[in-house]
């Protein structure tokens, strides 16, 4: 704690926030050192809930990594799975089919939108407003129906694989997602009108937990914050990979960088989201969804791999060192929202703790992630 | 034996079973109200349309056991609860039901309401302070300058009801109201033409008011869940936390009540029709619905946009209205 804090004279107190707290959304610990309603110091105390997923890695095969992926982000584990997958592929020089890549690239999206559609109902939650929460699950609902149909899992998929995926999609998937892509585009005007424009929330949001581009660079701050901050970084579109390259999206980015812009930004993003999907559904070329000749057991020749996908929350990057066997000598996972936090230090700075809770979870925060 | 204490001693049974049952039946009303605006339907199970829900949370909350956290102030922290409960079961002492159904008609009973009703922040600031955590003590500190901010432009907003009727007496107020819905405070066509202006905009601001001084959404900063996890009452357990529980929905009706008397007409038809209880406990049970509608559809707002609305706009606009009013009672 820095001199500030202990200065007897300005009544300062320390105030634990977590690792049980409404707002924290999970197991993080924020310790906050106040003034009365205001703030003096934050520092967030992770590793609650690490569970050594990057040392799990180094014992046991590249494969049996792969359901790890469905426990680090829990709401965007899609994204994960891809990025871990492609990874490999790249170190291992795996090509996958087009049509994986399509169906790839269509659940990850509608991963993102179901992603998206919980922070916001949690958000509101945040800030005192119970209701857009059911109407979000509502939506959520439905994507989770659609991808246990094809994945088998409802939060911690495990269905990519090495060269394509675990099984194909049939024509209700396809058929119920473009039914959804049609519902959720009925309901977003809805969504805007009874949330986006209230009052109340703007008044929270507008001018709040103000981040600039160069803060975003120092902390490196990625994905719907970064683009909330008037930064156009998106993986998808600067490092293209998979199938990205052939859909017409566009990146949503906001300058004002305070917390109105993230939300809109996310908002956006899932109507870019639902035109992927659409763009998918039309597109989808025919073909086996799984690469021939993928050895039983993968042994990437030794070497220093990375590959970088857009999550939900920013870029998620896997940086593997092979060393030629069956099991990976060294993994690193690279998760955005451990940068994002880290933002809540400074920006936590002399605000009042309801600002600090509608910046953190402006931030969509995912603790299991987090820790790892 | 005295007849008056007879009167006394039925008044008081019944007033706390209707404190209680009311309580119980807004409990009810408002997981109904809530789930319906949430797509979903609400308690179903524990008696018809789940009305009994309430009723057997009432027998969960009594046989949990009262825990007092180590490091509290024994005797303040047990005192807290019942002193939310006592103020708000006074202040139905002069709240007229009817022209018969009241229990003391006192010529200063808006004042008394008042005077009782501030008691109930007191108990908020023992409660958060007596629990020794620093959740509850922020909690306490919110609860008692919100409510001294918004007793001001609430007490403005009621001199200007009294300086109209020229009486403090509440039966004397709604008796005034008399003849339909254009003899009512809040749009007088048919008492003074210039006040018509005024006493909307009163209305409006004595209704916030009201939702702030009961701690209601979006003004409930001071059980603002995901910054103070319960607020003052976040040590309490068992019966503790529901007698702060009864006390607020006790608050939510008087502060509707009082809406509705010295605004709504009180007990009176709108159109001079059958005047009586039920036509009051109509409106008040309206105005409370809105009171959940709006717990159940906007966001909280900050502590410091809430003082702001207090200070920088309510105070003034309720300041301009006393002043029209006076005039308006000079001119027309």
């Amino acid at each position: 704690m820095s001199e500030m804090a202990c200065d007897k004279h300005k009544e300062t107190f320390v105030l634990n926030m977590g690792p049980q707290h409404p707002a924290t959304h999970g197991v993080l610990r924020v310790k906050l050192v106040m003034d009365g309603e205001y703030i003096v110091e934050a520092e967030p105390v992770l590793g609650y809930i690490h569970r050594m997923h990057e040392k799990m890695g180094e014992n046991r095969t590249w494969a049996q990594f792969m359901p790890n992926m469905g426990r680090l982000d829990y709401l965007g584990a899609l994204s994960y799975n891809h990025g871990y997958a492609a990874a490999v592929e790249r170190a291992a020089g795996i090509a996958v089919p087009e049509r994986a890549e399509y169906i790839r690239v269509m659940t990850v999206e509608l991963n993102r939108i179901s992603s998206h559609l919980l922070w916001m109902g949690a958000y509101l939650l945040d800030l005192g407003g119970f209701t857009p929460l059911l109407y979000a699950f509502d939506d959520r609902e439905k994507i989770l129906d659609m991808l246990e149909r094809v994945t088998g899992s409802r939060l911690t998929y495990c269905y990519f694989r090495f060269g394509g995926l675990y099984n194909d999609v049939d024509d209700q998937f396809l058929a119920e997602a473009k039914g959804f892509v049609a519902r959720l585009r009925s309901r977003l005007p809805m969504y805007h009108t009874l949330v986006t424009k209230n009052v109340i929330l703007m008044q929270r949001l507008k001018g709040i937990g103000v981040i600039d581009a160069d803060m975003c660079r120092r902390y490196g701050v990625t994905g719907p914050v970064a683009r909330g901050s008037g930064l156009n970084y998106d993986v998808r579109k600067n490092e293209p990979y998979s199938v990205y390259p052939q859909f017409d999206f566009d990146v949503p980015v906001y300058t004002e960088g305070d917390s109105m812009a993230r939300y809109m930004v996310r908002m956006d993003e899932i109507e870019q989201s639902l035109r992927i999907v659409e763009q998918a559904i039309d597109g989808l070329p025919d073909g086996p969804v799984m690469a021939e000749k993928v050895p039983k057991i993968v042994k990437p020749p030794k070497g220093d791999y990375y590959h970088a996908v857009e999550a939900a929350r920013g870029s998620f990057g896997v940086r593997l060192v092979s060393n030629g066997t069956n099991t990976p000598y060294r993994m690193k996972l690279r998760s955005p929202t451990y940068s994002n936090l880290s933002l809540l230090a400074e920006v936590a700075k002399g605000v009042t703790v309801a600002d600090a809770v509608a910046f953190m979870g402006s931030l969509d925060l995912v603790i299991p992630e987090i820790d790892r | 034996m005295n007849p008056e204490i007879i009167r006394v001693v039925g008044y008081v049974v019944a007033v706390i079973a209707f404190v209680a049952l009311n309580a119980a039946m807004l409990v009810w009303m408002e997981r109904k109200v809530a789930g319906h605006i949430q797509r979903r339907i609400g308690p179903k199970e524990v008696g018809p349309f789940g009305i009994l829900q309430s009723f057997a949370d009432g027998i969960k909350l009594m046989t949990k056991q009262l825990i007092v956290p180590e490091g509290a102030d024994v005797l303040l922290f047990k005192v807290a609860p019942m002193l939310v409960m006592i103020p708000a079961i006074m202040c139905f002492v002069t709240i007229p039901f009817s022209e018969q159904l009241a229990a003391r008609n006192i010529n200063v009973g808006l004042l008394l309401i008042f005077a009782i009703a501030s008691v109930n922040v007191f108990a908020l600031l023992l409660g958060g302070w007596a629990s020794n955590n620093k959740y509850a003590v922020i909690s306490a500190a919110r609860a008692v300058s919100q409510n001294v901010a918004y007793e001001i432009p609430m007490l403005i907003t009621a001199i200007t009801v009294v300086m109209f009727t020229g009486t403090m007496n509440l039966q004397e107020i709604v008796l005034g109201q008399a003849g339909g819905f254009w003899n009512w405070n809040i749009f007088p066509v048919g008492k003074n033409i210039g006040m018509v202006v005024v006493m909307p905009i009163s209305f409006l601001i004595f209704f916030i008011c009201s939702m702030a001084e009961t701690n209601r959404a979006p003004f409930d900063l001071g059980e603002a869940e995901s910054e103070l996890v319960a607020g003052f009452h976040t040590e309490y357990a068992g019966m503790g936390f529901g007698l702060f529980f009864l006390g607020e929905y006790a608050n939510v009706f008087i502060g509707c009540s009082l809406s509705v008397i010295l605004f709504l007409g009180g007990w009176q038809g709108p159109f001079g029709l059958l005047p009586g209880v039920h036509w009051f406990l109509l409106k008040v049970y309206f105005l409370i619905f809105v009171v959940m509608w709006m717990r159940w559809t906007f966001p909280r707002t900050t502590f410091y946009g809430l003082l702001n609305l207090s200070w920088k706009i309510l105070i003034p606009i309720s300041l301009f209205n006393l002043v029209l009013t006076g005039a308006f009672i000079k001119v027309f």
